[in-house]
């Protein structure tokens, strides 16, 4: 539990995505079975822990606390178990011995109902402060990390030098603790077979389309279908046992029980998730912002299920019926899958459009107007090209809309991580609101990236020398309409934000440009900003 | 004789008005007495200072040759009299020089402990119980949270994290006096060889603390010279924690944050000071250090200077001890 728990603690507080997958492969390649596939499982999502609730912790504590101190140190640190592992003391004559993580799952999984308290207890006893902590957050569903299930893959693939397609494709084939993998990633045991039905097959990428790209392509070896704002999504079915992953192989399909019951074809369909209704019943697609109201959530009620119906796009098919058609030419693919969307479901599956075009001018001038506000480029796909597995340069590029532009206003700075922690990088910036002579601004989003290193060196000299105020690492800079910093902010989509002092969030904003040629006077408004919702709608 | 009669708090610290003088004032006075050379303790500008020797060199180094008026050296455990008042120097354990001072008169003894801990530190003397009638305490780290792990593992974590990224710099934020010269002894204690670099902020005390047999190996100023880029892959430069922000810390390789403090327990605090690798090592107290030399000195009652003085007095209370808090203000809750 030791090794575990200070990966952990490690993997919280590291920001570098390279460093956390330098800390998974030496955990991994440190730690022996089973301990290691349970921590794997862990921090993928697939641990199954008996759940302990927070009530039985703090009763645990009180045996031996006094309420009045606790409440001081729980109001001080702010988290339970934190709080817990923190305040915890163990009997001095106590069992010197160290569980294993695999101890702590056994035993907490294995015994009676009546028993958790006496369990949790002792096994609070025999761990050290981090080893409870990560305990507890295991067993009350807490653990937050900052590492996803596809970079935890990814360490896998950096350990036994393998591509990590490989191991998403094995993934949801293979059980806890995953010997059978790690003995093949350590180079003691082959490959494991494919047994279970349903599994991930990873998903084929496109490549950002460039105009020295265009000169060299011949429309006519291309077929374009509008690019969907919703989440790509791979849907695996052998008639038994149907499965929805995204595209980085996570099982999605607690979530989205309305589109699993519908299904009553064999095969793997590659779309995108979209919510509202199907072009076959004659109802509009929903934005991005309706879909979130439908991801990562454990259980869904009816309320979400009429309100945010979810609905697939087909674009491709992989495999028709039991037989693998990777290979077969897109062309062929899409007869194939247009028969199968025609048969399935209405409300629930429809067949992704072609886009009809004669030169990439025309497709261009199609790009920057699309019919619905939903779309946001166009997808262009070979006709005769096979599905291959991870990001190819030729066969399918994507060609998005041009991003919206903002002039906003830099108000707050803090300082970034690792390479950049002696550097103000992240950058809050807002737009005016109010009326004429009580104008203010307003933030409306953040962004850390977008400009070179270069401009960083400005940026960083402006904080600086402009702070008016400090609060803990954060700075607030001048912002008068006659002095202070406009950035340039491109972003790709916008919604209304009940969360947001400004009711507007921004999706991924970034900085595009300093224009240190412009006074704060002259930013945008917030009116700018709600007639593009408002344009979309 | 009353203890308040003694001792009592006014806004410029501690005073005992038999003896006229005040301990670890925070405005300057007549006469002071200070326990330690943390600048929250010891101001310059007092008309006399009484404190042990290294506490007066280490005020010179801080402040310079005219740091008071007159100075006096206090021996630890001799007996010395300031206006017909019995003042005893006592090891403290917090830094070098470091000293918890006895005040007693007409059969009433008052301890100042200053600021103090009990865990390990090889670069200082280690504290003693002083049996009295009133023991003043800090409470910095004064609530049942503060678990503070065994020092030796924290350096393990630092060593080991040397091994997983022999490439990158490890930047230790430590405080100039006592901290930083305590991890840079911890790790000669591992058997870590290597040059270590320090930050200008920390010379002056570090030689200080070799001239007085604390052995800290071979140090090497943090300098910007070109040349000298690459031998910070994978070193350990200990600096004061304040620097990461600034510009200094640029010339290093991918550096990695750690600091040594007693706060980094808290994975919040840690979090926020953007600390990728927290050292859990403190120069105060922790929860069961405090409650068990409130224990070992068996006082008929606790005062309690500063930091989080209610959960103390509330342990006090659950044990039958007097307690009260003296709401002293001008002392860092922070520092460590």
């Amino acid at each position: 539990m030791k090794a575990f728990s200070r990966l952990l603690d490690r993997l919280t507080l590291t920001p570098q995505r390279n460093a956390k997958l330098r800390l998974m492969v030496d955990y991994f390649a440190e730690t022996p079975d089973p301990d290691r596939g349970y921590a794997l499982a862990a921090l993928t999502g697939t641990l199954e822990i008996r759940h302990v609730k927070p009530a039985l912790l703090r009763d645990l504590v009180l045996e031996r606390m006094d309420d009045t101190l606790f409440r001081y140190s729980y109001d001080y640190v702010g988290d339970l178990a934190e709080t817990i592992s923190l305040v915890w003391e163990s009997p001095e004559d106590g069992e010197i011995y160290e569980p294993s993580l695999s101890d702590v799952i056994g035993e907490l999984n294995g015994v009676g109902r009546s028993d958790v308290h006496t369990h949790v207890r002792s096994l609070l006893d025999r761990l050290d402060t981090s080893g409870r902590y990560a305990f507890i957050k295991l067993a009350t569903g807490g653990l937050r990390i900052g590492v996803s299930a596809r970079l935890a893959k990814q360490a896998l693939a950096l350990m036994g030098d393998v591509d990590v397609t490989e191991i998403e494709t094995l993934w949801h084939g293979l059980d806890v603790p995953y010997e059978s993998l790690f003995a093949w990633l350590d180079g003691k045991g082959d490959k494991p077979e494919l047994t279970t039905p349903a599994v991930f097959h990873s998903v084929m990428l496109a490549h950002p389309v460039a105009e020295s790209d265009l000169e060299k392509l011949d429309p006519a070896d291309y077929l374009a279908e509008w690019k969907w704002d919703g989440i790509r999504v791979q849907l695996s079915s052998d008639g038994a046992h149907r499965k929805l992953y995204s595209r980085s192989g996570d099982d999605i399909s607690g979530s989205f029980p309305d589109i699993l019951e519908a299904v009553d074809f064999e095969g793997v369909v590659d779309g995108e998730l979209l919510i509202g209704g199907t072009a076959r019943t004659n109802s509009p697609t929903l934005t991005f912002s309706d879909l979130q109201q439908r991801l990562n959530r454990k259980t869904v009620t009816k309320k979400h299920l009429s309100d945010y119906p979810a609905f697939i796009r087909a674009y491709d098919l992989l495999f028709f019926k039991d037989r693998d058609i990777r290979k077969a030419p897109l062309d062929d693919r899409r007869a194939r899958l247009f028969d199968l969307v025609e048969k399935a479901a209405r409300d629930r599956f429809d067949l992704s459009p072609l886009v009809e075009f004669d030169s990439w001018e025309h497709l261009d001038r199609l790009r920057k107007n699309p019919h619905d506000p939903v779309i946001e480029g166009v997808m262009m796909k070979r006709r005769d090209s096979a599905y291959q597995a991870g990001r190819v340069k030729g066969p399918w590029f994507k060609w998005k809309r041009d991003p919206h532009i903002i002039d906003a206003v830099m108000m707050y700075a803090q300082r970034g991580h690792g390479k950049r922690s002696s550097y103000y990088s992240d950058f809050t910036f807002g737009v005016w609101t109010g009326d004429q002579g009580a104008e203010m601004l307003v933030p409306v989003g953040k962004a850390y990236f977008g400009f070179t290193d270069a401009e960083l060196e400005i940026l960083d000299r402006f904080v600086r020398n402009n702070t008016v105020e400090r609060f803990g690492p954060v700075r607030a800079v001048r912002a008068e309409p006659e002095t202070g910093f406009v950035l340039e902010v491109a972003f790709e989509g916008i919604a209304r934000s009940k969360r947001h002092k400004s009711g507007v969030a921004m999706r991924f904003p970034r900085i595009s440009r300093l224009r240190q040629d412009k006074l704060p006077a002259e930013a945008d408004r917030l009116d700018t900003l709600t007639a593009m919702i408002d344009a979309r709608s | 004789m009353k203890a308040e009669a003694l001792l009592s708090p006014r806004p410029e610290g501690l005073y005992c008005a038999p003896g006229d003088f005040y301990v670890d004032p925070v405005r300057t006075v007549e006469r002071a007495l200070i326990t330690h050379g943390h600048s929250d303790h010891a101001r310059s500008g007092h008309q006399a200072v009484l404190a042990t020797r290294q506490t007066l060199d280490i005020m010179r180094i801080r402040y310079g040759e005219d740091f008071c008026g007159q100075e006096q050296t206090a021996d630890l455990r001799k007996t010395l009299d300031v206006n017909g008042v019995t003042v005893t120097f006592h090891p403290a354990g917090h830094v070098l020089g470091s000293a918890q001072i006895a005040i007693e008169k007409d059969g009433m003894r008052i301890v100042v402990s200053g600021d103090y801990k009990r865990s390990v530190d090889p670069t200082c003397e280690p504290f003693e119980p002083v049996p009295c009638d009133v023991f003043i305490t800090e409470a910095t780290f004064g609530l049942p949270v503060f678990h503070h792990p065994d020092p030796e593992a924290e350096i393990g974590k630092l060593l080991k994290s040397l091994e997983t990224f022999p490439e990158r710099s490890h930047l230790v934020g430590a405080y100039a006096l006592g901290k930083a010269q305590r991890v840079i002894a911890l790790l000669r204690k591992h058997g870590y060889d290597r040059p270590i670099y320090i930050h200008g902020a920390l010379a002056k005390l570090c030689d200080y603390y070799e001239s007085q047999d604390v052995d800290l190996g071979e140090l090497l100023p943090a300098t910007v010279d070109k040349s000298a880029r690459d031998d910070y892959r994978g070193a350990v430069i200990v600096c004061p924690p304040s620097s990461f922000a600034d510009r200094w810390a640029r010339r290093f390789a991918d550096p990695i944050s750690a600091f040594a403090s007693g706060w980094m327990l808290i994975r919040q605090r840690a979090r926020q000071r953007g600390v990728e690798l927290p050292l859990v090592i403190s120069d105060h107290v922790d929860w069961p250090e405090l409650t068990d030399t409130i224990r070992d000195v068996g006082p008929g009652e606790v005062w309690v200077t500063h930091g989080r003085e209610e959960a103390l007095v509330r342990w006090c209370e659950l044990e039958g001890i007097p307690a009260r808090p003296l709401h002293l203000v001008g002392y860092e809750d922070e520092g460590d």
